[in-house]
């Protein structure tokens, strides 16, 4: 019987040939990750262990990216404690505000996870670097702060889902409006447990960019990781990024699923998940006059430079809706710089929008665009549940950003097609 | 170990901003995590609950971040377990780790009002309402996780096997 992605990930770093879905496994970790909000809590835990060492300090990154640049003294006092925390066990990968960005999207760009790597971080979005063929996922503070001290991590091996997709992409159709309707298909419990393995025609044509997205958003599904099979196009990507190789793995023809869902990409519009569930999926030609306040571009989801092209080209030559607050939001320094030296930066200025230094801020309520009672944003984030990114009765609609860019231009809700 | 307290019911999938929004995200004392805990969704929670209480709820609980500050707050409020119909995974974790049992049962999840009194066996995973004289049977919790509950959580478990020289 052959074996899925997911099940190979974690039987190499337990040194064991096979592994079967819901086996309790032991598992050496390639990579630890933890940001300002969950690195506090591991480091109060890594001391009250009284452990003296890090397992390797070369193997635990700290990215301070989510209340960054520090929003008040609270936050400051946090990332200050996790700078002492670097400086003491010398570990490797901190990011100092300056040269951070959103850590799902900067440690593939630095070059720390590669295809075959086991991550875990403190952050739910880990399960990004599935996108690299890593079996990747998040995990909480105490089981970062366990790691640290062991390099180790125990799972249960998930079973997998097959998703295919088939045909070619509409306009403007990126890898956030699959995994959308995809969530929107199976809910945000569709998943529980289980790894979702991408595939099929569509996916080996898909941007790396878009690749990230949609297992950056496996979990809002409720799984455990997303994966798609390392090819030329993830090599290309990790091109002089790091000096280690990486192990391309692939699933057995022959591999076991829970099961396995068809989706005909070729007849995916541009959808938009509404309040306050990222399940609650509409195509956008459906949602008529739902009036914005604010749209926010950028996010571990959908801040790559792609993302970035993508927005300019609909912004280009046109002005932001008056009483609408676009907020750009590029997800790391070097993406920042591109956008620079591309000219996307001069579309955005002269469209009426402002450009944040990478943070998560607004994506979680955090500071940099918070919202307000009763207003609603469109945002390219990953979640929309109540009062996720301001007051409680504020409301989110998710989309990717070509439709994020088009709304700000509208005022409401709508797609690049209805501009004049 | 049993456990005898109210419930407080509430939904689906109520998600970790829920639980506890982020802009107290910048604390890590428990007690004050526990003045916020549920707020989005029942404004007088914090207020309310009492040492003992058992928070009941429907499918897929904990979805959303992997802020472990849910888990505590929830602790620290005084709530003594959570039965829901499903758990996320990456609270499910958190809990364990922090001592923070959970039960799943669709059953009880259903068959329990706000307010019911309730008599939990843990280790047997019965549920008891002493209120409606029913009683249900939950997932039995994995002996691992049983594990970790009976050692006060994760990193006691490490420590001891550190001590043990493993």
């Amino acid at each position: 019987m052959g074996m899925t992605l997911t099940e190979k990930l974690l039987a190499a770093p337990c040194g064991r040939e096979r592994v079967e879905p819901g086996e309790l496994i032991e598992a050496a970790i390639d990579l630890a990750l933890a940001n300002d909000i969950t690195a506090p809590l591991a480091i109060e835990e890594f001391e009250k262990a009284g452990a003296a060492e890090v397992w390797d300090r070369t193997k635990i990154a700290l990215v301070p990216d989510h209340f960054t640049p520090n929003k008040d003294i609270a936050a400051a006092t946090n990332v200050k404690r996790i700078r002492e925390f670097a400086k003491k066990h010398r570990i490797a990968h901190f990011f100092e505000c300056s040269q951070a960005g959103i850590e799902h999207a900067l440690l593939p760009e630095q070059g720390l996870v590669l295809p075959g790597d086991l991550v875990i971080g403190a952050d739910s979005h880990t399960c990004t670097y599935g996108a690299l063929g890593a079996f990747a996922t998040g995990v909480g503070s105490t089981d970062l702060a366990a790691a640290l001290i062991t390099g180790k991590c125990w799972f249960k091996v998930p079973q997998s889902i097959r998703l295919l997709y088939t045909g070619e992409l509409k306009p403007w159709v990126s890898g956030k409006d699959l995994i959308l309707f995809t969530i929107g298909r199976i809910g945000v419990d569709g998943a529980l447990y289980q790894a979702m393995e991408f595939c099929g025609p569509t996916i080996e044509k898909l941007s790396m960019a878009s690749r990230f997205t949609m297992c950056n958003m496996a979990i809002e599904a409720g799984a455990k990781n997303g994966v798609i099979e390392p090819d030329d196009k993830t090599r290309t990507f990790l091109k002089g990024r790091s000096a280690r190789k990486g192990v391309f793995l692939k699933s057995d023809p022959d591999a076991v699923y829970a099961r396995t869902l068809e989706i005909d990409a070729s007849q995916v519009e541009l959808q938009v998940a509404l309040p306050s569930l990222p399940s609650n999926v509409k195509p956008v030609r459906e949602v008529k006059d739902l009036a914005i306040d604010q749209a926010v571009i950028g996010s571990c989801t959908n801040g790559w430079l792609e993302d970035l092209q993508m927005a300019a080209q609909v912004l280009k030559g046109r002005r932001v809706a008056p009483r609408v607050r676009l907020i750009i939001i590029p997800a790391t320094r070097i993406i920042y710089r591109q956008a620079l030296r591309e000219g996307l930066m001069e579309v955005f200025m002269d469209a009426g929008a402002i450009i944040s230094p990478p943070t998560c801020g607004p994506c979680l309520g955090g500071h940099m665009g918070v919202l307000a009672e009763g207003e609603r944003a469109v945002a390219t984030t990953n979640r929309n549940f109540v009062g996720r990114m301001g007051h409680v009765r504020s409301e989110v609609v998710l989309a990717g950003p070509a439709v994020a860019a088009a709304s700000a231009v509208l005022g409401r809700v709508g797609s690049p097609e209805e501009l004049a | 170990m049993t456990l005898k307290g109210h419930a407080w019911k509430f939904g689906a999938d109520v998600d970790t901003d829920a639980i506890i929004a982020a802009r107290y995200l910048s604390a890590t004392d428990p007690e004050e995590l526990a003045g916020h805990v549920m707020e989005g969704l029942m404004p007088d929670f914090p207020n309310r609950v009492k040492p003992g209480d058992m928070v009941v709820a429907g499918k897929n609980f904990g979805c959303g971040s992997s802020r472990e500050h849910a888990p505590l707050a929830l602790k620290a409020a005084g709530v003594a377990c959570v039965i829901a119909r499903s758990f996320a995974r990456i609270f499910y974790r958190n809990a364990f780790n922090l001592g923070l049992p959970l039960l799943e049962s669709a059953e009880a999840a259903d068959g329990i009002a706000a307010g019911d009194e309730l008599l939990v066996d843990l280790a047997a995973g019965t549920i008891k309402n002493l209120s409606q004289g029913t009683e249900f049977q939950a997932r039995p919790i994995p002996p691992f996780m049983q594990e970790l509950l009976a050692e006060g959580g994760l990193m006691q478990h490490v420590i001891k096997k550190i001590r043990a020289g493993g």
